[in-house]
């Protein structure tokens, strides 16, 4: 036991353990998130049957999702059919190993991690493509071709982006870009006198496009191509697909999170007076409004069991909110807090896009890519060099 | 059916035969033909090299049944031909036949008859809206565009206990005298819409990838749209100001003053545009049919059983999607000998195939919507 307990990987053992059995609970519940922002900018209610207020929609079709039965279309490619859903999940949640979720949270921190994540992302669209492929159906070999030229043509401002943060910063390494923004005494997106706003701006479009979100997501483009890349898909493999898309977006919101927007730092790192408000005051509140929220949401409800949860949600938000108020407590988890904070608000700026935008055409869609933001992300890359050079020596 | 026999198309003079070429069957089960619209794609990659309409899936013999009805009897059936447009069917109709029997239709009567059709005009704009951006990827207005839908179908619920297939009218005038509150409501719904109008204008017009998904696709010029027949905001967006209610006014149009939207562009823009405009004009002609609306019978001497002399009878509306027909033969019996629809939505969807060649897939979506069709009205 003593020896086991020695063992150096231990700490990063039981983090992947605790990613790989949470996540998929936490991507179910980014899709509720998604049904419930998106109903709300549509002036309708969203999931509001399973749980109050829909809360337990996820756990439903989890379920649903599970026991639905396994079809694989009779002329696809078995084995690749069988094997994309697989590598898509796969390697979007390999990415979580590199992801700094706090100071002391994190399943490794290497000095290629955001090479690392870059790779994954790229595998990932391997997965979409065989996908597409192997289900021998037109709409799903029009999706993949879609997907593939679209991840090449998104991945160059992307990593123009990234590589014009990661020269600000001086490390490949999650944590090191971090540290350096705490030594900069600023966030990436506002670093080099605000000329980082420009890459900050590209890197959120090209995330979006390289995530297959609305106004990009023609590889699934519902109203063309059925369903696109995962038409043939249904049940738990679709699920798996479904999985790996939220993944994806969790990851490259996090990769924005740590280059652009400092990650576990809270707002302005380097001005000592506003510790109390934000780092104490700030999650405090947040949390006892959730908690009085689902307090004052009780009564409302008609079924025990249903006024039973929202009490203990509400319970829960506020003792949350009291752990922010003990000090000891507050300096393990207020590095998790701001990172998912942060992750949340990039999450939500997907979902909204979602709700707003048409979605682009293949062929604007290439223009877009290769007439605006390659050209925009090699400039900024260049300006942005020449001022650090200059001014930073 | 010959369906399937696409030559080999071109685009520009070019001719394709090779290897690329890929065909893809769209529909009848695809989530944006609109029903059960049935479409082959010839493609190369993603440029479509011609297009295959498959239609008659919702095809329910309407012309047939009516030769085994009673003038009567049919009326309700022609509200399932364009479902979204019920009422300018029925009027479409009602007119035709009263036009056999030669019975004038009182002033309140045909003043009721202007608004429930032009409300009825605004709730088949708003479905089309909605859908329409759907089909373009716009998620969002469907739903504001069902919201403000469902004001006008409380009207009609309130004033003929039907939603959407209304049955509205009768032979000779209306069945029923309109409600208490009908007049206030229908200012009400006015004073929401144009209010509403702008939000649209918001959430689309100014969306630079809407307005670039729209324009310049399925351009159909004024001349293609006289050579397939094409009528209606498809036609006054190419630029030719043609609309019945002005051209050749039935039911007392003459009296109103409103303006025909036209655009030059002849693009899924100009269309988008010409139906926003058409939804404020029908506000401005409820408002005047609603400060107008004269006291007096509602229905026209009418005998109970309708026998008309034999003869024939064409009558065409302007129905929200363009001129719809109606032609009815008697031969003096109690039913119809023939009756033939003339629908907007058959005729204008003929010119798919010139509107799509050489453009993407996408665009054929788009343009299914923009042509706006009701498959009901299509197969009959």
């Amino acid at each position: 036991m003593e020896q086991l307990l020695a063992n150096p990987y231990l700490p990063s053992i039981v983090m992947t353990v605790v990613i790989i059995l949470v996540f998929p609970l936490v991507a179910g519940y980014i899709v509720l998130a998604e049904r419930k922002v998106l109903a709300d900018l549509q002036v309708r209610l969203g999931p509001m049957r399973v749980g109050p207020y829909g809360v337990l929609q996820p756990l439903a079709d989890a379920l649903k999702l599970m026991i639905k039965e396994d079809i694989i279309p009779a002329k696809s490619d078995r084995w690749i059919f069988w094997l994309s859903p697989v590598v898509s999940t796969f390697t979007a949640l390999s990415a979580f190993a590199v992801l700094p979720l706090s100071d002391r949270f994190f399943v490794a921190d290497v000095n290629i991690g955001i090479l690392f994540i870059l790779a994954m992302s790229s595998i990932g669209a391997l997965g979409i493509i065989l996908g597409g492929w192997s289900a021998n159906s037109k709409y799903s070999l029009m999706g993949s071709l879609r997907a593939a030229a679209q991840m090449v043509s998104y991945e160059v401002p992307l990593g123009f982006a990234t590589v014009t943060a990661i020269m600000c910063a001086g490390t490949l390494s999650m944590q090191g870009v971090i540290h350096s923004q705490l030594e900069r005494g600023v966030w990436g997106a506002f670093d080099n006198y605000g000329l980082m706003l420009v890459p900050t701006v590209l890197f959120i479009i090209a995330g979006t496009a390289e995530t297959n979100r609305a106004p990009f997501d023609l590889p699934e483009a519902e109203s063309e191509l059925v369903a696109g890349f995962h038409t043939e898909y249904s049940g738990f493999r679709w699920a798996l697909f479904f999985l790996a898309e939220y993944a994806a977006i969790v990851v490259i919101s996090s990769l924005g999170v740590t280059l652009f927007f400092g990650g576990w730092l809270r707002p302005f790192p380097n001005v000592a007076w506003l510790e109390m408000p934000l780092n104490t005051a700030f999650p405090a509140a947040l949390f006892a409004v959730m908690g009085l929220g689902c307090l004052k949401g009780v009564p409302r409800q008609v079924i025990n069991g249903f006024r039973l949860l929202m009490l203990a949600l509400g319970l829960g938000f506020l003792a949350v909110g009291g752990l922010f108020l003990l000090p000891a407590a507050n300096e393990a988890v207020i590095g998790l807090f701001w990172f998912l904070f942060k992750l949340a608000v990039m999450v939500y700026l997907f979902i909204w896009y979602r709700g707003t935008f048409p979605r682009f055409r293949y062929d604007q869609l290439m223009d877009v890519g290769w007439k605006w933001l390659i050209p925009l992300s090699m400039g900024g890359l260049i300006v942005n060099g020449i001022v650090q050079l200059l001014v930073r020596g | 059916m010959a369906a399937t026999t696409l030559e080999p198309a071109s685009v520009d003079g070019d001719t394709f035969l090779d290897s690329n070429e890929l065909v893809l069957n769209m529909g009848p089960q695809h989530p944006s033909t609109h029903g059960v619209l049935r479409v082959i794609l010839k493609l190369d990659g993603e440029t479509v090299l011609g297009t295959d309409c498959v239609i008659g899936y919702l095809h329910r013999g309407v012309e047939k049944i009516a030769e085994d009805r009673t003038y009567q009897q049919f009326a309700p059936y022609v509200d399932r031909m364009d479902y979204v447009a019920a009422v300018s069917n029925g009027l479409g109709y009602c007119m035709a036949v009263e036009k056999l029997l030669d019975v004038e239709i009182p002033e309140r009567a045909q003043c009721v008859r202007v608004i429930l059709t032009e409300l009825n005009r605004v709730a088949s704009h708003l479905l089309w809206l909605g859908t329409h951006a759907l089909d373009i990827g716009a998620i969002t207005p469907v739903f504001l565009c069902f919201r403000e839908r469902e004001e006008v179908l409380k009207i009609f619920e309130k004033y003929c206990g039907a939603r959407l297939t209304t049955h509205a009218f009768r032979i000779g005038g209306l069945q029923y005298e309109t409600y208490d509150t009908f007049e206030k409501d229908c200012v009400a719904f006015c004073d929401l819409m144009e209010e509403k109008v702008k939000e649209y204008h918001d959430l689309l017009t100014g969306n630079r990838i809407w307005v670039k998904r729209t324009t310049g696709v399925g351009i159909l010029t004024a001349e293609d749209c006289k050579a397939y027949g094409v009528t209606g905001p498809l036609l006054r967006a190419a630029g030719v100001a043609w609309d019945l209610r002005k051209a050749q006014p039935y039911c007392g149009y003459e009296k109103y003053d409103f303006e025909i939207p036209t655009r030059e562009g002849a693009d899924t823009f100009d269309r988008y545009i010409v139906r926003m405009r058409e939804m404020e004009q029908s506000c401005r002609i409820i408002r005047q049919a609603v400060d107008a609306l004269p006291s007096g019978p509602i229905k026209g001497k009418v005998a109970k059983v309708i026998k008309p002399p034999p003869g024939e009878a064409y009558v065409s509306i302007e129905a929200p999607k363009g001129e719809l027909g109606y032609y009815v033969v008697s031969d003096g019996s109690l039913k119809p000998y023939r009756v033939r629809v003339r629908p907007p939505s058959f005729v204008n969807l003929a010119a798919l195939d010139k509107m799509c060649r050489g453009s993407l897939v996408a665009d054929v979506v788009a343009i299914i919507g923009t042509i706006d069709i009701v498959l009901g009205e299509v197969d009959r």
